[in-house]
């Protein structure tokens, strides 16, 4: 497979939320507006690109037996990396965000490339699926944020187009608003991917 | 008194699943049958407390007493996986009937996010019930007992959904999901309840 392919794949053909289904609970929960979903978006790529590398550095070191504890401290390492630099650059984010940022070892998605990817490939091509998946994570995340924030309180990326007594429908930014943006996200990609 | 108001608001008003999001992944992957759920709920059960247990007392007399928080979630991610593999070994040994039952939905632990979740929220600041083991392992007690809760009642909902016709698009994980959050708008009726 070509670079280009291994990067592009991740951002619509297999992207993670969208098409496989993982990750689903920093989704929900962190997508409340349009920045948050690409902050979480963000963290989350940074881990999955360093991760990626550092173990496909390493395959050949892992004995196979031991090789998912391995993979989960490599990946736990560069979360906290993330978790320390967040809380002293940008702490509003990392106050919202909250928990979800060290849930990130355990996101699906992180364990499952590095699994099926960085374990069996050279460098290169692991950081580029790494940067694609991320990528991808990224993008869904951001427009169901920015669905949610349209619909909830009327604005996207903090930026107001509604006035201020506008109606805007309230459970979007809340649980269950989560739930039903993200089925009918889902439902929409997947009647598109029917027509084609 | 003060154990029946922290079982109801974490079972009810701040449901793991439905208000916390925390656990996405068994509650999607898990619910398709009734009997799966009931398995995955008492594996939960079961491995949440015992995890939220060991982890408080590493946090306390290890990684605090040393000036370590920094490693809170390598330790506590370790700690889960040695733990799920370890309670699968001592049931197989102990309890075949238990391990059968249980047996697997252990490995899948590890990766929930709810167990990692609750155990790094318990030892965090601001957290109201962090300053006793025992308030801390009922809280644990109520988070899963919420999550098998909420599991079994969207899987019995989940196999009638089955039946139905569902639009061209959303059938499977989409319809789920709705579902999902229509169950989530009837869990906020509880809010204000504690």
């Amino acid at each position: 497979m070509s670079n280009w392919k291994t990067f592009t794949k991740g951002l619509i053909k297999e992207n993670p939320i969208l098409v496989l289904l993982l990750g689903c609970c920093p989704t929900l929960a962190t997508t409340t507006s349009a920045i948050n979903g690409m902050s979480m978006g963000l963290a989350t790529t940074f881990v999955l690109i360093m991760s990626n590398l550092v173990i496909s550095l390493l395959k050949n070191f892992i004995p196979d037996k031991v090789r998912i504890p391995c993979f989960i401290v490599v990946i736990a390492s560069f979360v906290t990396v993330v978790q320390l630099v967040m809380q002293a650059y940008v702490p509003d984010i990392y106050e919202t965000l909250g928990l979800f940022i060290p849930l990130i070892v355990v996101n699906c998605i992180v364990l499952g490339r590095a699994e099926a990817f960085a374990s069996k490939n050279p460098v290169w091509p692991s950081i580029l699926d790494g940067a694609g998946m991320g990528l991808g994570f990224t993008f869904a995340l951001t427009v169901l944020g920015s669905i949610r924030e349209i619909l909830g309180s009327g604005s996207v990326f903090n930026w107001r187009f509604l006035p201020e007594d506008a109606q805007t429908i309230l459970i979007f930014v809340l649980a269950p608003g989560a739930f039903i943006a993200l089925g009918y996200l889902i439902a929409i990609v997947n009647r598109i991917k029917k027509t084609k | 008194m003060k154990i029946i108001i922290i079982l109801i608001s974490t079972i009810f008003v701040n449901n793991v699943i439905l208000a916390q999001f925390l656990g996405i992944c068994p509650f999607l992957g898990t619910s398709k049958k009734t009997s799966t759920a009931v398995g995955m709920g008492a594996a939960v059960i079961f491995v949440l407390v015992l995890a939220t247990l060991v982890t408080y007392l590493l946090n306390k007399y290890v990684l605090v007493a040393h000036g370590l928080e920094f490693l809170q979630t390598i330790a506590f991610i370790l700690v889960i996986a040695a733990l799920v593999q370890m309670v699968e070994i001592i049931l197989k040994k102990i309890s075949p009937s238990l391990y059968t039952a249980l047996g697997v939905f252990l490995p899948l632990i590890t990766t929930n996010c709810c167990v990692l979740g609750v155990s790094l929220k318990v030892v965090g600041e601001g957290f109201i019930y962090g300053n006793n083991v025992g308030e801390a392992v009922i809280y644990a007690a109520g988070i899963a007992i919420g999550f098998a809760l909420a599991l079994i009642i969207f899987s019995g909902i989940r196999e009638h959904i089955d039946l139905m016709e569902a639009p061209e698009g959303t059938k499977g994980t989409p319809i789920a999901l709705i579902t999902a959050g229509i169950l989530a708008m009837a869990f906020m009726g509880f809010g204000g309840l504690v």
